[in-house]
């Protein structure tokens, strides 16, 4: 039987209490895993670890967290992350949700597109 | 003094486990800075045994080109102490390899002094290995392996594993 959303969210939340030694209440669906939760950069793969190990599933090299887009000079002007990066995050993130995102889109402000619901979105895709 | 802290493998299946032992001797001045009249090895530095087991198993999996640094202790739970005269059993388990990094759950236990005592456990350790160059975007690293040095390829020798290191 197919998993609720409610019960991967409980799942996503056990493995963010695990990695990052935060508290049940703190996981909450907007939770932004850096800014929020104290994640540091190492603190991801270990997400991602505890991820595939949950959910059986398989996450392939930047696919819930695309990599090299922050250090493309291109993609970056004025400390503001250009329309044309944006449209390409929004493909490589689906899962993501970039309405605030987009109002002010420092670079600074893209630790904001990783949530914990972003993070629900995702697993619920893998396990469709 | 050289940073090892393993003496030699004893198992090594690539990719999946290694087993290594070191003898704990009375003469390492470690035994004697935690407390007075009561030599022990330091936790600090059975975790350090484990990855240094752990880490070659990870390094040798893509043929030592990684630099495989610990990134995390995930867990480490200690039930007994290591006293001089015992010899510790490191048993590390890859749970999960990918090009970032690695995953690794081991069992620490020891082979009491005492003859005809049975291996005891004492820890359990899970740990977590980085692939630097491969995490840590815009950040420079030296091109050679300052990781994998001939002191530690020269373990995996002895124990007849190829270890084509590119110092």
């Amino acid at each position: 039987m197919a998993m609720s959303r409610d019960e991967i969210f409980q799942k996503v939340s056990a493995v963010l209490v695990d990695a990052l030694g935060v508290d049940d209440e703190e996981v909450t669906a907007g939770a932004v895993i850096r800014d929020d939760l104290g994640a540091e950069s190492i603190d991801f793969l270990d997400i991602m670890f505890r991820l595939e190990k949950a959910f059986g599933i398989k996450i392939p090299r930047g696919e819930l967290l695309p990599d090299n887009v922050a250090n493309d000079p291109n993609f970056i002007k004025d400390g503001m992350v250009t329309p044309e990066a944006i449209s390409i995050l929004k493909q490589k993130m689906p899962h993501s949700d970039f309405s605030e995102f987009e109002k002010d889109p420092q670079l600074d402000h893209m630790s904001k597109l990783f949530t914990v619901n972003a993070i629900v979105n995702y697993v619920e895709g893998k396990l469709k | 003094m050289r940073w090892y802290w393993i003496d030699k493998f004893v198992e090594f299946t690539p990719k999946q486990s290694a087993s290594a032992v070191k003898a704990v001797s009375l003469a390492e001045d470690h035994m004697h800075d935690l407390y007075p009249d009561f030599p022990m090895v330091p936790h600090s530095l059975i975790i350090e045994g484990m990855a240094q087991t752990a880490g070659m198993l990870v390094g040798e999996a893509r043929g030592f080109c990684e630099k495989v640094i610990l990134a995390k202790i995930n867990r480490a739970t200690f039930h007994r102490l290591v006293r001089p005269g015992e010899t510790i059993v490191y048993t590390a388990n890859v749970e999960q390899l990918n090009e970032a990094g690695a995953s690794i759950s081991g069992t620490v236990s020891v082979r009491p002094a005492e003859a005809g005592m049975p291996v005891e456990l004492v820890a359990e350790i899970e740990l977590m290995f980085s692939h630097i160059d491969k995490n840590m975007a815009g950040m420079e690293f030296p091109e050679h392996n300052f990781v994998f040095t001939e002191h530690f390829t020269e373990l995996l020798r002895v124990f007849g594993i190829d270890t084509n290191v590119r110092l």
